[in-house]
């Protein structure tokens, strides 16, 4: 076997270049079609990271605790029932990369000419810096400094709306546990800028303890959230979430559970991702085939002394599959070398901010940074190698049969 | 010892509304060592039963032997491992791999046969100096005259050995000088590795050489000479 490989390649490879205008052509193609899957997939993939991403900056967090009816009914009532304190205690001692507990519900905000519907964050702001959605470097103001903080901070967005700005006063409502309202005045002590004008109209910042007092609810918070070091895999910290609190009767769900929207599409990607890799080689296996089919045509009658003298049928049929892996083989490592060099020159970022708009819809920012992923990379030249390899087998089948007496005597 | 025996061959090509017999109750036996010229008008059959004797061509009834081993029952694999240890060829049109050099080119059949690179080297170096193309090795098909490419090709059907050469038409694209240079090595060969070798020709030049002549007639044996005795 190994003998008849030797020989087989040595073939393959002397074959390849022997119409070495045909065999650059076909190169080019498949150079140029490899770096389209893998440099458009990485760009693909990273609009999709960095929608994930600002999706879980706003909320979801990697995985989140809540009591078992909150999700339905996001209410003052439905509180975890562990005092905040001892949740904290619990939490230090988790393996999580970052994490918080809040006092998340709805609220509403009014200057002295607009009310608005928003969400009241009652947040502990050391907790939070790591991974809020918050620009801090940019804020208007200051952002809170702890959880008893009493001041305001609102977006950018809402404080246009509200007609208000650093400084003013502006009153928050929302309702207690024994459904009365809860009301107060706030000063505004920072408006902050986000990366999607949704994250500026929709979220009020106020300290936990502050939001306690307010709500009357001390040491209870609405839910607890952690962050790991991969979101695409969050089952490890949820797990962790869950031992820490299933005890109690507490809900812990991952973000794929908390956010059908963002997991359905971050699975819809890698659907994505196969479909496109496969339409890109559908469209390089014509020209495969058909180079193929022309070398294997050239070479009927060499075919054929090559059966005569005692080459098996096999051995031929490896040669011409040979020939189209090496082909493939070249094709991928020029189109991975050209989509790598890609991806690094625009390892920053593009600027897309002339669709910002239409990214914000897709809640994705207007900087588009590439996301190279190695099993797209795998899967990119996978997929071109094994269906590479059944798209040679029907020639490489042909030169196989060829009938010794016949092929010797065609006229080429 | 007999190196072919070929006993009640028969052929048929169907050619458009007409069938035509290529072998017609050939019988025929080729002792070891011989040189057999086989020769007969176009059409006359000698080319189908070269192909049958060398394993490429079926006939449809019959049966052959080759160095006691019936062959026309093989399995296409078991003909080709018979055609690779046994059988050498020479074509008419040289058919040579044009991608492989000289010395690829003999080498080639014991590459497939698994021989280790040594061995292929010093024996492609012997028979190219047997051929009179000593120093010529690196050289490819397209450089080399017809008659240095036809060298090449007898160089490569003898140099593994086989128990049988057989040749068909081939001087038919070389003058005739280069013929009996040719004919001359066939000679020289036979005598030296005491291959058997079957030629099939309509060259007269080329029959005089041999030591025994089957003239062949429309798929039939018409005549056999033993030249030596004539």
């Amino acid at each position: 076997m190994s003998t008849t490989l030797t020989v087989s390649a040595a073939l393959a490879w002397r074959n390849l270049w022997r119409n070495h205008r045909r065999t650059l052509i076909m190169l080019s193609a498949i150079s140029v079609g490899t770096w389209a899957m893998i440099f458009l997939t990485a760009l693909t993939q990273g609009m999709v990271t960095d929608m994930v991403r600002q999706g879980l900056a706003v909320l979801p967090g990697h995985a989140q605790a809540h009591h078992p009816a909150f999700r339905d009914d996001p209410n003052i009532v439905n509180l975890l029932p562990i005092p905040d304190s001892e949740l904290e205690s619990r939490l230090v001692g988790g393996d999580f990369v970052a994490w918080s507990t809040r006092i998340n519900v709805p609220a509403f905000v009014a200057s002295e000419r607009e009310t608005r519907g928003v969400t009241l964050l009652g947040i502990d702001p050391a907790r939070e810096r790591d991974f809020t959605f918050v620009e801090l470097d940019t804020i208007d103001g200051r952002f809170l400094e702890t959880a008893d903080d009493t001041g305001v901070v609102i977006g950018r967005k809402l404080a246009e709306t509200l007609e208000t700005r650093v400084g003013k006063r502006i009153v928050v409502m929302s309702q207690s546990p024994d459904n009365e309202v809860a009301d107060r005045g706030f000063r505004v002590v920072g408006v902050f800028r986000a990366e999607l004008p949704s994250q500026e109209e929709d979220y009020v910042f106020v300290g936990k303890a502050t939001v306690q007092k307010l709500l009357g609810v001390p040491d209870r918070v609405t839910e607890a959230v952690v962050f790991g070091n991969d979101f695409r895999n969050p089952e490890p910290v949820l797990g962790q979430l869950e031992g820490f609190v299933s005890a109690d009767g507490v809900t812990a769900q991952s973000w794929k559970d908390l956010d059908v929207y963002l997991s359905t599409t971050l699975a819809a990607m890698d659907g994505f991702v196969l479909v496109w890799v496969i339409v890109i080689f559908l469209a390089l296996s014509f020209g495969l085939v058909n180079t193929l089919l022309m070398a294997v045509f050239e070479r009927i009658r060499e075919i054929g002394v090559m059966l005569a003298l005692g080459v098996k049928p096999a051995a031929i049929l490896l040669q011409i599959v040979l020939e189209s892996m090496l082909l493939l083989g070249i094709g991928l490592l020029i189109g991975n070398l050209l989509a790598f060099a890609s991806v690094e020159l625009i390892s920053d970022g593009i600027d897309i901010s002339m669709v910002a708009d239409g990214m914000e819809m897709m809640g994705a920012t207007s900087r588009l940074v590439p996301d190279l992923r190695m099993q797209d990379v795998v899967l990119a030249n996978g997929v071109v190698l094994l269906l590479g390899f059944f798209a040679s087998l029907s020639p490489a089948w042909r030169a196989s049969r060829y009938e010794p007496v016949e092929a010797i005597t065609t006229v080429q | 010892m007999t190196a072919v025996r070929c006993i009640d061959l028969c052929k048929t090509y169907r050619q458009g509304e007409e069938d035509i017999k290529a072998l017609d109750h050939v019988s025929i036996d080729i002792e070891s060592g011989d040189i057999v010229c086989l020769s007969a008008p176009s059409g006359g059959g000698k080319t189908t039963l070269l192909n049958s004797i060398g394993g490429l061509d079926r006939p449809d009834s019959g049966e052959i032997y080759i160095a006691g081993q019936r062959i026309d029952t093989l399995s296409k694999s078991g003909l080709a491992e018979l055609r690779l240890n046994h059988i050498g060829f020479v074509f008419q049109a040289y058919n040579l791999i044009p991608v492989l050099t000289a010395s690829e080119n003999i080498e080639f059949v014991m590459q497939v046969q698994g021989r280790s690179r040594g061995e292929r080297r010093d024996k492609s170096e012997e028979i190219l100096a047997e051929v009179g193309l000593a120093g010529m090795g690196d050289r490819r098909p397209a450089e080399m005259s017809g008659g240095q490419q036809q060298r090449v090709a007898v160089a490569r059907a003898i140099v593994s050995r086989p128990t049988l050469v057989l040749a068909d038409e081939p001087t038919a694209n070389l003058d005739s000088k280069t013929s009996d240079e040719l004919m001359e090595l066939f000679i020289r060969l036979n005598e030296t590795h005491g291959s058997t070798f079957v030629i099939a020709t309509h060259d007269q030049r080329v029959m005089g050489y041999a030591r025994r002549l089957v003239k062949m007639l429309d798929g039939r044996i018409v005549d056999d000479i033993d030249q030596q005795a004539a």
